[in-house]
């Protein structure tokens, strides 16, 4: 049998995205150090239950880091204490015996409250349908060796097509800017081959969709660290890059 | 009366599709705009579908529970996907890949879907490579692979640990430009709770808006269902936590056929549970048995660390058993072995319920960093979740139920027997028989969704040009919106109560997993069928709903899907017990070769069953698809 916790959980609750707010303090007592956060959740909310009070209502599905749908502040860090850790991941183990610990749903003005804990992030996939993608119809593509692709290459993309969309960057950021997010989708894109042609398009259309819904970025870096997947600064700076070079050779391309 | 027509076209099984396709109704480009199609469910399926049939010009609306289509299930998939490309000249071909997927399925799959499906395969990675999904790459530029349980070739392409993301990335984005371009209209936060009918055929949806309780309906010519599998009908497994057998169910109910739904796979490397409050059971990649060697202690009675036993008092057992498949042998074997062992007494870890796999001799070999770099994220992800260091310690694995191979019976154009009612990816059951083989859900997941379904629904669709879709205010509409309205406010309306629904979904989970799980018995399937009722009595008496139906409840939400599953499971034992072969990952315990393998009886069981709904309190009744095996000869599995 794994250890027992005895924990004092201030926890937001709100009932929609025009309700006030408040916290709720519940003992979570007897919980087992190997379960993780949302499990330690689960067993409050069985509690509440039985004592007929609404249980929290918190994002979550895959419960593996993978699917980007869970995520809270806790004790006001984005997705808590560990190092590139989806709540899911983190385990009540990193937690001592008699800790209080504050539980808040993302805060920025781009991801209102729907509910307790659980935020409305489709600003996301406004910014994705912008242009974050490649157009590839589905038909008779040419053999897909036949693109040779170095290995340097793919694993950047691959590094920065590692991005769950989450959220925690835009939730850490003091700007709630989202730099972080939109960037390591134009990196993906914009490195490998079949991602040129649209290349300065895309990165126009992206970062000022992202314009549209948050605000800006100086640079910070809070995001990287509460990044569940570590996805690097580095690729704000190509975003930024390639932004100015969009700017000039979008307008070239249209003969301006 | 309903007859199984399943549709296959004549001829030799390699030219069936292109035959079929030159044969079947085509709709005319112009004409594909004045057809509107749903689709439910934005996994690799749902999302490769609804982006081809957008770009084809078809109206496409498609809906999912997710805030996001880019949350689906199918983005947790780790492993890989298998394509018959031959490209590592290990003797690879699309009639290999069809063989090992009829036999690893154990003859229970239609030959002639299975060939199609290693056909396509091909222009899957092809399509894939085109959208940028950064497949793993040699140092030359060429595309990596690695090979997989049931395989002797290396046809498995992969990105890291974390293909299904990048698969999944790649068909929301697809989907993303076309909502963008507004050929789809995206229903997020929406429910699929009913399938309407009308005059026997498929014209619609209701749906519950999860956001404001709100209850809606859709009209359509063609209704896609992309909805995966009901895993979670054990309650503890591989899959996402809102997984569910809902909208297939539902079809069920409105006259489509349940085709083999005791048909569970079983994967043979996930974490073992380590409480009573664990909510799911993760899987660390079966590639891991590439590298790593599965053990037990000799002895019961075994103290000792991993590391301080020594090599004569291992047993490794997949070695010793089958020589030439060793530590990749296919799932179910993998997994029976696996409870052997733990049941013999020899399992480790502090609940001795696990198995270990052990990267020591990997280490050694290549050294830590090459391990690091094929496996890095799945060692970060066991260290997270175990606190134990798997570089140093092996890791701890047992089975858990991942997959299902049984779904709503559909034809060779992956229509079910609702007319214009379709289902596509896991939410099927044609492709992958008995057992499923590594990385050839996401392959089937993505065949179904870019290949063939949008080739196919143009053959219902074609004779229905000028006809307008079934207006939503007709009564079959607002027939099925009050009843989807009723029986979601009943549960909050209901006083008192017991327990919450996450009570009884563990106990109906529990049922299925002793009596339904890897190994079965007569009267262990007996024993499912008197209790299953029972539990769900008692679930639909004092199961306690809290909360309003207006607005955001997540009780509300699992509270229908559990009641489905309740009423699944009934069928699931049914299915089991009149099975009496094993077969894949359904062992009966009746029937076993005198080694303890598992013995199919191919004179009285090769067909696919599929149960037809009788009425609420009547037992289904069963049809026999009798499976033909023409092109793969039968014979009894054998990895030794
Ligand atoms: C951990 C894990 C690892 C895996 N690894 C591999 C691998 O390496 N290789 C491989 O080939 N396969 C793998 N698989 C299997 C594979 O991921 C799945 O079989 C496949 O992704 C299923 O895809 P799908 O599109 O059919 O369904 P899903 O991805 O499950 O999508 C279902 C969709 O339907 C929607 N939906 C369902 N019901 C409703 C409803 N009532 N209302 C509204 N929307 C609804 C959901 O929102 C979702 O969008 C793995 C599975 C797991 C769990
Ligand atoms: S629940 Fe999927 S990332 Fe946490």
């Amino acid at each position: 049998m794994s250890k027992m916790l005895n924990l004092k959980l201030k926890i937001w609750r709100q009932d929609g995205p025009h309700s006030q707010g408040a916290f709720l303090e519940v003992d979570a007592n007897d919980i087992p150090e190997d379960a993780s956060f949302l499990e330690m959740l689960d067993v409050v909310n069985e509690r509440l239950i039985d004592d007929d009070v609404e249980p929290i209502t918190f994002g979550h599905d895959c419960r593996e880091g993978i699917c980007g749908s869970c995520g809270v502040m806790i004790n006001g860090q984005a997705h808590g204490p560990e190092k590139a850790t989806a709540t899911c991941q983190l385990h009540m183990r990193k937690f001592n015996d008699g800790d209080e610990i504050v539980v808040e749903p993302w805060k920025a003005e781009a991801f209102p409250v729907l509910k307790d804990l659980m935020v409305d992030r489709r600003a996301f996939d406004r910014i994705i349908e912008a242009g974050g993608y490649i157009s590839a119809p589905t038909g008779t593509p040419q053999d897909a060796n036949a693109t040779l692709i170095p290995k340097e290459v793919a694993d950047t993309a691959m590094d920065a097509a590692a991005c769950i969309g989450c959220g925690a960057c835009v939730a850490a950021c003091p700007n709630s800017a989202a730099q972080l997010f939109t960037s390591a989708k134009l990196a993906h894109l914009n490195v490998l081959p079949q991602g040129q042609s649209e290349r300065w398009k895309r990165t126009e259309n992206m970062v000022e969709t992202m314009e549209d819904f948050f605000g800006s970025c100086t640079n910070h870096g809070e995001c990287h660290d509460a990044c569940p997947k570590e996805i690097s600064l580095d690729f704000i700076a190509f975003m930024n890059r390639d932004y100015v070079k969009a700017k000039v050779k979008n307008r070239s391309l249209a003969a301006q | 009366m309903v007859t199984l027509d399943s549709k296959v076209p004549d001829g030799p099984v390699a030219e069936k599709w292109d035959n079929h396709k030159f044969s079947i109704k085509l709709v005319n480009p112009s004409n594909k705009r004045k057809f509107d199609i749903i689709v439910v469910g934005t996994g690799l399926a749902g999302s490769s579908a609804a982006a081809s049939l957008a770009e084809l010009g078809y109206n496409v609306k498609v809906f999912t529970y997710h805030d996001s289509p880019r949350r689906a299930h199918s983005i947790a998939a780790q492993g890989g996907i298998n394509a018959a490309k031959n490209y590592r000249n290990d003797g690879d071909s699309v009639h290999r890949l069809f063989y090992d997927t009829v036999k690893g399925g154990d003859y229970r799959s239609r030959e002639a879907n299975v060939h199609r499906l290693a056909q396509v395969s091909v222009d899957i990675i092809d399509q894939c490579v085109a959208q940028g999904v950064p497949f793993a790459r040699e140092y030359g530029g060429l595309l990596a692979n690695r090979s997989f349980g049931g395989a002797q070739v290396s046809r498995t392409f992969y990105a890291r640990g974390q293909t299904g993301q990048q698969l999944l990335l790649g068909a929301y984005q697809a989907l993303a430009s076309q909502i963008a371009t507004g050929k789809v209209t995206l229903y997020n936060h929406s429910d699929v709770l009913d399938i309407v009918t009308k005059d026997g055929e498929a014209c619609g949806i209701v749906t519950r808006d999860m956001l404001t309780g709100e209850v809606h309906s859709h009209s359509a010519h063609a209704v896609v269902l992309a909805t995966g599998g009901y895993s979670n009908v054990y309650y503890l497994s591989t899959n996402a936590m809102a997984c569910n057998v809902t909208a297939a169910w539902r079809a069920h109910r409105k006259g489509a056929l349940f085709a083999n739904p005791c048909f569970s796979q079983i994967h043979p490397t996930c974490i073992p549970a380590s409480d009573e409050f664990q909510s799911k059971l993760t899987l660390m990649s079966e590639s891991l048995r590439n590298d790593g060697r599965i053990w037990v202690p000799r002895d019961r009675d075994e103290t000792r660390s991993a590391d301080q036993i020594p090599e004569d008092d291992r047993y490794y057992y997949l070695e010793e058993k089958y020589p030439s498949f060793g530590n990749l042998v296919p799932r179910d074997v993998a997994s029976r072995n696996a409870k052997t062992v733990v049941d013999e007494g020899r399992g480790v870890g502090p609940l001795k319920n696990g198995v270990y796999l052990d990267f020591a001799a990997a280490i050694a070999r290549d050294g830590a960093e090459a391990v690091k770099e094929r496996y890095g994220n799945l060692f970060d992800m066991y260290e997270r979740i175990t606190g134990e260091d798997p570089y140093s310690t092996p890791m701890r694995i047992y089975p858990a139920i991942h997959y299902t191979m049984g779904g709503l019976w559909v034809d060779y154009n992956l229509m079910t027997t609702v007319p214009g009612l379709y289902a596509i990816g896991e939410a099927n059951f044609s492709d992958h028989g008995a057992n499923r083989l590594g990385a050839s859900a996401l392959m089937q997941g993505l065949a179904d969704g870019y290949f063939v379904l949008p080739y196919t629904i143009g053959d219902h669709l074609a004779p229905k040009l000028g006809n307008t879709p079934v207006p939503t205010t007709d009564a079959v509409f607002t027939e099925a919106v009050q009843a989807v309205d009723d029986r979601t406010r009943q549960w909050t309306t209901k006083k008192g109560g017991t327990h919450g629904v996450e009570y009884y979904h563990r106990e109906l989970g529990k049922i299925v997993w002793e009596y339904i799980g890897m190994a079965r018995n007569e009267a262990g399937l007996q024993k499912a069928l008197s209790e299953i009722p029972a539990l769900r009595e008692e679930f639909r008496k004092n199961v306690k709903v809290l909360g309003s139906p207006d607005g955001i409840n997540s009780m509300l939400e699992k509270v229908n899907r559990v009641d489905d599953f309740m009423e699944f499971a009934e069928l699931k034992a049914r299915d089991a017990l009149q099975r009496e072969e094993s077969c894949g990952g359904h062992f009966r315990e009746e029937s076993q070769t005198p080694e303890g393998e598992a013995l199919r009886d191919d004179e009285n069981f090769a067909y696919v069953s599929a149960w037809e709904w009788k009425g609420p309190d009547q037992p289904q009744e069963l049809h026999k698809e009798p499976l033909e095996f023409e092109n793969v000869k039968l014979t009894q599995r054998s990895y030794k």
